[in-house]
């Protein structure tokens, strides 16, 4: 053990990261493993992207085109696993990983090596999905919500399917595990929680939801499997199951998963925006309070993804009335915000103007939410257009827009560069606008009765197709010039400064740029 | 020998067990999911990805207890396992809760729907007509033939009371451990972790006897689907718990662990206890109730 003593003498400083690849298969350095999950984020985007680019070409036109049905519903199904479980959430477990060591003065993550699997879980269990478009019969086409008994026509990828979503579970709720461990336990002297930065703090109230939903989804897609294959009944009504439970039990585990998709962006724009302000952030406790009972509220909100699957009226009224509650803690959020802005001597470079566009596109798609949650309302828009401007405003210029804010916020602080601004605005100008090309036509869609996960449709609806795939394709082509000034500021060489921004708050921020390769190996004192 | 609270947090460099683990995994997925679909190599997938596992298992926990006995985690390092433990059992929970609920859901909902209640008259009518709601069922349709149920007051009686005094008797070990007095710490460990595999060998029995003489199988309906399913995850986390509990007993055998310091321990026996109040749900609500 003579190792392990001559390292707790040593200065960490003169560790430096291994060489070549061993240093990313091996490694339990937080920024390390941080960067992987951005890159393999960002790689996933691409591929959910195309995908996406896939069946808006399909919907260009009225009239099958380009793929077939099947391969339509393939692409549907499968823009949604991606997008859920390989884009956002890796980002902002990256993002995690990057910064809350950093913002609570820690050594690193509080279960290193533990941190490392969760990060190469991923790639395997991404490969094993995507090996499924393929296979015979080709990949699972019944929606990423997986209801039965559609979803049990999937044929031999079914089980790939499955087994994948459990690998995505353990390295979500190792990664959550670890996230959790490290704010309770690795905060610097005197970072009490309550001066903890606000975006560990929805990070903490993020992870407290994975690990406590995740486990939810693998029973209920263990039951699918069982039902498929061991000859249990659980959502086959002739055995006296339900269909129906599976939808109950995917989305107790689904209402709190968009909020582990939306809390962190939260977090991010509470950083930023106080930043670009030069104030303080209005309102910090009420914030923090406001995050926790969102996260509440997300459990008992669920069926309001179900009132048309048949629900005692008295179900449909309680789901109806706990799911607007949801918009007043939402509304402290979008006034903190506001406040923080007023009389704010504000600047507007990428950073912020990402975060305006979040505060504004967030809450449109807020609002749609609030139309959706209203029962008898909801009749007419399940299902259709509408639902799906309503869930993609929230998550693209929503969590999306969240992450890209950070990621320009933060990405001086990682690689010790200046990103190009112009090129970065250009980025946010490019992408706003395609954002809304492509998505608030298809409200009007929704309202007008067009189906979702469907490749044809009436004539009627082909004005507002067009329109929102040229957005589509503009927003996607938008997302290379995002790489392109990402790898540009990564070679750059206009160097960064340590604050980087006017008046930036929070230890990252005392730090080099780009930091040492472990920071904080003597805890900073907190004031 | 143990570093003090204040010295440097322990920061492990470089592990090769992740990415082995992670490729385990993948081998072991890739295998059950071909295994499904029936294709010759899917099982022999499966076992490589499980013998990858279990090495990877057995040395990223040597490394463990190599740098534990070493002395390189200090309290705070130590702290953080708890945490971690803590957290891992309370997503055990969350699974279990997940079977519990299609469980109640069945019981409360499904079934009595299926036969009638509120306003699903025509359910009933139109579809199932004879059909009279009550629990047990194997559903309107008698999926799985005729069967019989599993009382609650035979077998698995005896297994609850195998659970509780193995519950004891790791207290007994705890307070043993606590006090240095290894002799007691070595019976009463064996004897914990001998109760849970004698449970486990009598769920086997029980098994063999749904199966064989009373008819009652997985696709028994939703009763057989909720029984083995429940009793069914239990009885791997009992399995799993027990061989850690073995693990740990190696380790007191060969000297590990201090009376204030040993975590490994401790968390075997919050596992342990996991693990018999998931019974006593079971048993309430599968068994009794």
């Amino acid at each position: 053990m003579s190792q392990v003593d001559t390292h707790s003498q040593h200065d960490h400083h003169d560790h430096g990261p291994e060489k070549g690849l061993k240093r990313w298969l091996f490694t339990t350095n937080h920024k390390d493993i941080g960067t992987m999950y951005l890159i393999f984020s960002l790689v996933m985007f691409m591929t959910g992207g195309a995908m996406a680019m896939v069946i808006r070409a399909e919907l260009f036109q009225p009239g099958l085109q380009l793929v077939e049905p099947g391969f339509f519903n393939q692409m549907t199904t499968m823009h949604a696993l991606i997008m859920v479980f390989g884009a956002v959430m890796p980002a902002t477990v990256g993002l995690a990983n990057w910064m809350i060591p950093i913002m609570i003065g820690a050594p690193d993550m509080a279960l290193p090596r533990m941190n490392n699997w969760s990060f190469w879980i991923l790639p395997f269990a991404f490969t094993m999905l995507l090996l499924t478009l393929v296979m015979p019969g080709g990949g699972p086409a019944g929606g990423w919500t997986m209801y039965p008994p559609l979803i049990q026509q999937t044929g031999i990828a079914l089980p790939f399917l499955i087994f994948a979503i459990h690998m995505m579970g353990i390295s979500s709720i190792m990664g959550a595990i670890n996230i959790v461990v490290t704010i309770m336990n690795m905060r610097a002297p005197g970072m009490t929680l309550l001066k903890m930065p606000l975006f560990v703090w929805t990070w903490l109230i993020t992870a407290y939801l994975l690990i406590a939903v995740m486990p939810i989804l693998a029973g209920g897609v263990t039951m699918l499997l069982t039902d498929q294959y061991f000859g249990t009944t659980f959502f086959n009504a002739a055995g006296g199951g339900d269909p129906v439970m599976f939808q109950h039990i995917f989305w107790f585990f689904g209402h709190p998963e968009v909020y582990i998709m939306i809390l962190p962006a939260f977090g991010i724009i509470s950083e930023i925006i106080p930043t670009f302000s030069r104030k303080p952030l209005f309102g910090y406790e009420s914030m923090v309070y406001a995050t926790a009972s969102i996260a509440f509220l997300s459990f008992i909100v669920w069926a309001h993804h179900m009132f048309t699957v048949g629900m005692p009226i008295a179900g449909q009224l309680f789901f109806m009335f706990s799911t607007m509650m949801i918009a007043v803690p939402t509304g402290v959020k979008v006034f903190n915000w506001v406040s923080t802005m007023w009389r704010g001597a504000m600047t507007f470079e990428t950073p912020m103007l990402f975060s305006l566009a979040f505060v504004f596109l967030f809450t449109i798609g807020g609002f749609s939410g609030l139309m959706l949650a209203i029962a008898p309302v909801d009749f007419q828009y399940h299902d259709t257009y509408f639902v799906v401007a309503h869930f993609h405003y929230v998550l693209v210029p929503g969590a999306v827009f969240g992450i890209m804010a950070g990621v320009y916020y933060w990405l001086p602080k990682w690689t010790g560069n200046m990103y190009d601004e112009r090129l970065g605005k250009l980025h946010f100008w490019l992408s706003t606008i395609f954002v809304n090309v492509l998505f608030f036509p298809q409200h009007f869609l929704g309202l007008a009765g067009m189906p979702r996960r469907i490749p044809d449709y009436a004539t009627q609806f082909a004005d507002f197709n067009m329109v929102s795939s040229i957005g589509g394709f503009g927003f996607g082509l938008s997302q290379l010039l995002f790489i392109y000034v990402i790898v540009k500021c990564a070679r750059g060489d206009v160097k960064a400064t340590d604050k980087v921004w006017d008046e930036p708050r929070g230890l990252e921020w005392t730090l080099s740029s780009p930091p040492p390769y472990h920071s904080f190996n003597v805890a900073p004192e907190i004031k | 020998m143990l570093a003090k609270q204040g010295t440097a947090y322990y920061v492990p460099h470089g592990s090769h067990w992740p990415i082995v683990g992670s490729v385990g995994l993948f081998s072991l997925m890739i295998g059950a999911s071909s295994w499904l679909n029936e294709a010759a190599f899917g099982k022999y997938l499966f076992l490589v990805g499980v013998a990858i596992l279990v090495t990877m298992m057995a040395g990223w926990f040597g490394n463990v207890i190599a740098e534990s006995e070493g002395g390189a985690y200090n309290l705070k390092v130590d702290k953080s396992f708890r945490m971690g433990m803590s957290w891992f059992i309370f997503s055990e929970v969350m699974f279990f809760a997940a079977f519990f609920g299609a469980l109640f859901y069945a019981r409360s909902l499904s079934v009595p729907w299926l036969g009638g209640e509120g306003n699903n008259f025509f359910t009933n009518l139109m579809n199932w007509e004879s059909f009279q709601a009550a629990w047990p069922t194997n559903g309107p349709a008698n999926v799985g033939g005729d069967y019989e149920i599993m009382g609650p007051w035979g077998l698995p009686a005896i297994n609850t009371l195998i659970l509780l005094t193995s519950g004891a008797t790791i207290t007994v070990a705890h307070h043993a451990i606590k006090e240095g007095n290894r002799r007691l710490l070595n019976i009463f460990l064996f004897l914990t972790f001998a109760l849970g595999f004698l449970f486990v060998g009598l769920q086997g029995y029980e098994y063999y006897h749904a199966y064989h003489d009373l008819n009652l199988t997985m696709g028994s309906g939703i009763y057989g689907s909720t029984f083995f399913m429940l009793t069914g995850f239990h009885g791997m986390h009992v399995t799993v718990g027990a061989i850690m509990l073995t693990v740990i007993w190696f380790r007191t055998m060969k000297g590990h662990f201090l009376p204030e310091h040993h975590f490994g321990f401790e968390a075997a026996a919050w596992y342990w206890h996991f693990v018999d109040v998931v019974w006593l749900g079971l048993f309430i609500f599968v068994y009794w109730l």
